[in-house]
């Protein structure tokens, strides 16, 4: 056993190596988290001042703030007319993301119940396991997925948006049971003790005691998968391929969503404007891309930012 | 120890009165939560089943699939077999890349908002960089394809005349010079690098916030600097945690498509010139270029492709889990 004063350490003195080794680790670690920003300052900055210019310019080419852009969809839209927009992208995100969520919803709430309330034995490790491994499929292969059950129950070259919104729920349910399950082991046993001790029954127990505590955090949950899966472009390329025009049937055609509108914004390239007697815009295609990008943004920010009030509002309240 | 037993008493007594009346609706949502569980396991099936129902006539019948297919050309070594060789090539060079610049940055992160950063600041600090996460990849694709990319072609072309020595920065054995374009595997990893700093800072801040406190004050106690109670304390404790999430950033980075699609100028070899342009294409994204143009041969060898993403994506995100899992049982914290 060895004997410390108060001037020497276990470490040994305090040399000048180490306090430079300490300091220089600092600095990496702050340097570290700033380099982490710019990326995201950067994005950013340019998706808002990109984005916003197709609200700023009227179909003739003058500067008017005007909101075309979420009132029109691409039908007749040719060549580098000023008009256009993304009304049909901005439906069929709605309806294939909704759908996607009344499929998953039930079935990834239901699961994560089962893996906490009723669970055992082997089917409930299977099933903790397989979980972990579905929230790794790439979304390709989701889409690919889709695809193909289409092509089999139905016929070859199927695409209608309920082939995505299947394609959407093999993403999202893994999502929703991994945060629910969480939520359900917070609420205290106490509390489920409490209600068999005053004889209820366990399915009531669970949907009048342990879902309702839960709640605030289930809905931040679903909110946060919802804000997850609405911005995937590539199984909707796949499983639902392109389309100009509205379409509000999901089971029948193709449809448009927000990120496969960017996308296919993006592949059109500069349009030719050669007649100078309509307004023309070789970069419309391109200002198209970031406004949807812009509007894209702003859903997934302010499901992100619903999803924090609603853990606020709905949350039980602790001693704390 | 009687009170104990005076305690267990009744809770004994009332369990074999419960099991022996389960009314209806308890069975039936016993049965409906169990049912939904083993959707689950029905739905993985099924993606494997489906996918393989449909890759099967391009995995059996090469003859016709190069009859039908424009790009698949055994007679110039590319059939469907030798394309899924180079793209797999491409997919891990690509996810390599994104690995080494991402994990130590992630590290940093993780470490800054866990041990450095302002106790008041650190949760809020870490909302931000989920933020990153939440920008979809289409965004990412379209940013790195119109700023980022004519950004980063000057810094291209003068790695290689610098470093043109060094095989990874090889200029372009035919004009000599790094790709004009700049859309090269290197920008390809970079902005996926963006993208998976978020999951591996995230599963890494967990596990550093696990470390036992005691362990850090021990250290503290016997006069380490932060840095040495970092390297003592937290990093040992967290080794295993950090490699599984290492792991499910690669899972993430292979299966990355829109991005990759919309910053690489794809092409076919094994060449590890990671700033020539037409060289590597990664499976997701080649799937999402020749997707929507393809006839019933083509979508069919796709889905062989996508069957083997499937396969590789799997294996790696089991992996991470065992690691993950393995460690927690060792270290007693969950």
């Amino acid at each position: 056993m060895a004997i410390f004063t108060p001037e020497s350490s276990t470490l040994g003195q305090l040399t000048a190596q180490r306090r430079f080794k300490n300091g220089f680790a600092t600095v990496l670690v702050y340097a570290a988290f700033v380099v982490a920003l710019i990326p995201l300052i950067w994005l950013s900055y340019t998706v808002i001042t990109r984005g916003i210019d197709r609200f700023l310019i009227d179909e003739n080419g003058d500067a008017n703030f005007n909101l075309d852009f979420l009132m029109q969809s691409m039908r007749g839209v040719v060549g580098g007319a000023i008009t256009g927009g993304a009304l049909h992208a901005i439906w069929g995100t709605v309806l294939i993301t909704l759908t996607a969520a009344v499929i998953s919803v039930p079935i990834g709430l239901l699961t994560a119940v089962y893996i906490v309330e009723y669970g055992n034995g082997r089917l409930k490790r299977a099933v903790t396991f397989f979980v972990d491994v579905m929230t790794g499929i790439p979304s390709i292969v989701a889409g690919l997925f889709a695809y193909a059950l289409a092509a089999v129950v139905i016929g070859p070259g199927t695409k209608t948006g309920f082939t995505g919104a299947v394609a959407l729920s093999v993403l999202m349910i893994p999502v929703v049971v991994r945060t629910s399950e969480e939520m359900l082991r917070l609420v205290p046993n106490e509390l489920r003790e409490a209600a068999y001790a005053l004889g209820v029954p366990k399915w009531l127990t669970v949907i009048k005691v342990v879902l309702r505590t839960a709640v605030a955090g289930l809905s931040t949950g679903v909110t946060l998968a919802i804000a997850r899966v609405i911005g995937e472009t590539a199984p909707l390329l796949i499983a639902v391929g392109f389309a100009d025009s509205m379409n509000f049937n999901l089971f029948d055609g193709r449809m448009m969503t927000l990120p496969v509108y960017i996308v296919s914004e993006w592949r059109k390239g500069d349009a030719v404007c050669n007649d100078t007697s309509v307004p023309c815009l070789p970069e419309i295609t391109e200002y198209r891309a970031w406004a949807a990008a812009l509007v894209l943004i702003l859903i997934v920010m302010t499901l992100n930012l619903l999803a924090r009030v609603i853990s606020r509002a709905l949350a039980p309240k602790t001693g704390r | 120890m009687t009170i104990t037993e005076a305690r267990e008493g009744p809770v004994a007594q009332q369990r074999p009165l419960e099991a022996s009346k389960p009314s209806r609706a308890n069975r039936s949502f016993a049965g409906l939560s169990t049912g939904a569980a083993a959707t689950i396991l029905i739905v993985l099936a099924a993606v494997a089943t489906f996918l393989f129902v449909e890759a099967w006539p391009a995995i059996t019948d090469s003859a016709s699939l190069s009859e039908h297919v424009g790009w698949i050309r055994p007679e110039k070594g590319e059939s469907l077999i030798e394309l899924i060789g180079y793209l797999l090539f491409g997919t891990l060079l690509i996810s390599a890349i994104a690995l080494v610049l991402a994990t130590p940055l992630a590290i940093g992160i993780a470490l800054f908002i866990s041990h450095y950063a302002p106790r008041r600041l650190a949760s809020a600090l870490g909302y931000t960089v989920d933020l990153l996460a939440a920008i979809p990849s289409v965004v990412y694709g379209l940013w790195g394809a119109i700023v980022l990319v004519p950004f980063l072609r000057p810094f291209f072309a003068w790695l290689t005349e610098n470093f043109g020595w060094f095989p990874l920065f090889a200029p372009d054995p035919v004009t000599g010079l790094a790709s004009p374009t700049g859309r090269v595997a290197l920008a390809g990893g970079i902005v996926l690098a963006i993208m998976i700093i978020p999951i591996i800072s995230a599963v890494s801040r967990e596990v550093f916030l696990q470390t036992p406190t005691l362990h850090e004050e021990a250290a503290l106690a016997m006069g380490a600097t932060r840095w040495e109670m970092v390297r003592m304390a937290v990093f040992p404790f967290a080794r295993s945690g950090v490699i599984g999430a290492v792991m499910l950033g690669l899972g993430r980075a292979l299966g990355e498509t829109m991005a990759v699609y919309m910053i690489l100028s794809g092409g076919f070899s094994y060449s590890f010139g990671v700033l020539q342009s037409g060289k590597h294409d990664t499976i997701a994204a080649y799937i999402a270029s020749q997707f929507p143009e393809a006839n019933n041969y083509g979508v069919s060898a796709l889905i062989t492709m996508g069957l083997a993403l499937f396969v590789i994506t799997l294996l790696v995100n089991m992996l991470a889990r065992w690691i993950v899992s393995r460690r927690s049982e060792f270290s007693g914290a969950n």
